[in-house]
């Protein structure tokens, strides 16, 4: 199913800039003329070397940092609105746990914030701790889990109130490469759960990129700009065969060529 | 005990009594040690300087060099025997004991010293949120806070005192205003700073779902303030002890360990052991705050990895406590 041009438009992004006064007061253009529409149920990837601008793309798109002009649109309304309709999910690099509460607590964490009651926080947070299959360490607190069970809870958390959007900004990028394989898998198992979530991941890795992804954003530093779209259209579900497949290897090989030429 | 030959254990199991003995000697037991042996060298170095003074006559002579040892003479460095001597003995005729008057005292003092802590404490806190959320406030208010330690608590105490006694017809009340005063600053700083020390993605991710400014309040920027709050505590619980003292001593109140210093002070050379004794049953009482603030920590923050001595000791002292008293942390 990449019959992607069919389903709803779920982001839609024109002409968006992003200027910002660096400390010896130049301007620097972190994103110049950006255009993307990503559909519901696609898995995006924004890859492209430092300072090519994904992690701001995805804070624009989160409304944690203002555009400087353009458009940009989530389901129909502003990135501010958005935000203040809680409709995603933010994992960030760090797994930005809270030291004080266990980890139970740390997924209840928007749920509290957002008044679910008491018996619902309960149940979700323990329902996604399932999910990322840590209910054993519920009661434990964060510097007890290693990091890349920090990172399941904190995907957990990102998912306890179910926001159809979910945006990553390297979230594995931290981790040692057996972990990191492992936790790509997870993910692509939930979002093979849920049909209808779109998924925006931000990483510098190519083959992290090619594995997860439904298109892979490539990207270029200054000014930071999109380069090329590259479709990835490697059978579903993915698993250990598609590592080994000649169309992945082919993929990969795509992305590095376009990502050499836009480093030069 | 049961049968099984020895060649099939590598090792014997250590016995339980062992493997916690082992434990404690790691932890509490071991800075119980390393501490017992400090005080028996400080004890020892004391009665062996004045020995020193004593085979000398007070006159140390190295080739040339003169070194008076008069410093070590009974009326300035008393016998530690003479010191808890006095302790045990009554200071005035058919009165108890010292140590008893001296706890009594210690008491009064230390109870005024966690009023004006509480006090010092509250104020602290509520300026440090106010200046969190206003950086007017901050800006306009701070350079006053940062004035107001600079005036010599010692000058100021009598002033208060009197002015307490006109508003309120007693000399009481002023006290703990005093500690207050000395008590608040430390956690006005080290609260402020423990507010606006936090991640920002810790943040963002508040940002993210559009958490209110109250939210982040109470939810980010308070819980992780805590552990800064209670290095200010610890910081204010001894020095609340040290304020009331002097708080005590413009108002000639009798009942508190303030009394006492002046008292036995000016009765110095009839008797040097009983205000050596009272300093020892002071820095007692300032060593109960601390510890009770130290502990009250452990037990508020239970989320960190114990990092510090302190923490681990109180950790293993507690638990090693819980096996006996099984109410403590599981």
């Amino acid at each position: 199913m990449t019959a992607v041009q069919d389903t709803k438009v779920i982001i839609s992004i024109k002409n968006l800039n992003k200027e910002y006064v660096s400390s010896d007061g130049k301007v620097v253009r972190a994103l110049q003329n950006i255009n993307l529409d990503i559909h519901e149920g696609e898995f995006v990837s924004l890859i492209g070397p430092s300072g090519c601008g994904k992690s701001t793309l995805l804070r624009l798109i989160a409304d944690l940092i203002p555009p400087t002009n353009g458009q940009l649109t989530i389901n129909g309304h502003s990135a501010h609105e958005a935000r203040e309709n809680r409709e995603y999910g933010f994992v960030f690099q760090s797994a930005t746990l809270y030291d004080w509460r266990t980890v139970l607590k740390n997924v209840q964490l928007p749920l509290e914030v957002m008044r679910y009651s008491r018996k619902e926080r309960d149940k979700r947070a323990h329902e996604m701790l399932k999910l990322v299959e840590l209910s054993d360490f519920a009661d434990h607190y964060p510097w007890q889990l290693s990091g890349g069970m920090q990172q399941r809870v904190s995907i957990a958390r990102a998912l306890a109130f179910e926001p159809n959007l979910l945006l990553m900004d390297e979230p594995f990028g931290a981790l040692d490469e057996m972990t990191r394989e492992r936790l790509n898998n997870e993910l692509l198992e939930i979002w093979g759960k849920i049909p209808s979530m779109t998924v925006i991941f931000v990483t510098h890795n190519i083959s992290e990129a090619v594995y997860l992804s439904s298109r892979v954003v490539v990207m270029s530093p200054r000014p930071g700009r999109i380069s090329q779209v590259v479709n990835i259209d490697l059978p579903r579900p993915r698993g250990p065969e598609t590592l080994d497949s000649d169309q992945y290897f082919h993929l990969i090989s795509q992305v590095r060529h376009l990502l050499r030429e836009v480093h030069d | 005990m049961s049968t099984v030959p020895d060649s099939q254990l590598s090792t014997p199991a250590p016995s339980k009594f062992r493997l916690a003995f082992q434990e404690f000697l790691d932890g509490s037991g071991g800075t119980v040690l390393y501490f017992v042996v400090i005080v028996l060298c400080l004890m020892g170095g004391w009665e062996g300087a004045k020995w020193l003074g004593q085979e000398t006559d007070y006159r140390l002579e190295l080739g040339s060099v003169k070194i008076s040892l008069n410093i070590t003479r009974d009326l300035n460095m008393p016998h530690l025997k003479d010191i808890a001597e006095a302790l045990s003995k009554p200071s005035q005729r058919q009165g108890p004991p010292l140590i008893e008057i001296l706890v009594e005292k210690a008491s009064y003092t230390l109870r005024l010293a966690i009023i004006g802590f509480t006090i010092g404490t509250i104020i602290g806190l509520a300026l440090a949120i106010l200046f969190a959320h206003s950086r007017l406030l901050e800006r306009g208010l701070m350079p006053y806070v940062v004035a107001s330690q600079t005036v010599p608590i010692l000058a100021l105490a009598p002033m208060v005192i009197i002015w307490s006694e006109n508003l309120f017809g007693s000399r009481e009340i002023g006290m703990p205003m005093i500690t207050a005063y000395l008590a608040f600053f430390p956690v006005t700083i080290y609260t402020l700073r423990g507010l606006s020390d936090v991640p920002p993605t810790a943040l963002e991710l508040m940002k993210s779902y559009a958490a209110t400014r109250r939210e982040i309040l109470w939810k980010l920027r308070f819980p992780n303030a805590v552990p800064y709050i209670f290095t200010a505590l610890k910081i204010t619980a001894p020095a609340s002890v040290v304020g009331t003292i002097i708080a005590e001593l413009p108002t000639g109140i009798q009942d508190g360990l303030g009394g006492a210093i002046i008292n036995f002070a000016q009765y110095y050379v009839s008797g040097p052991s009983r205000l050596w004794a009272t300093n020892f049953v002071t820095a007692m009482a300032g060593i109960l705050f601390f510890v009770t603030v130290a502990v009250t920590e452990w037990l508020v923050v239970r989320w960190k990895r114990p990092s510090n001595r302190l923490d681990r000791w109180i950790d293993t002292f507690l638990k090693n406590l819980g096996r006996v008293v099984p109410l403590l942390r599981d």
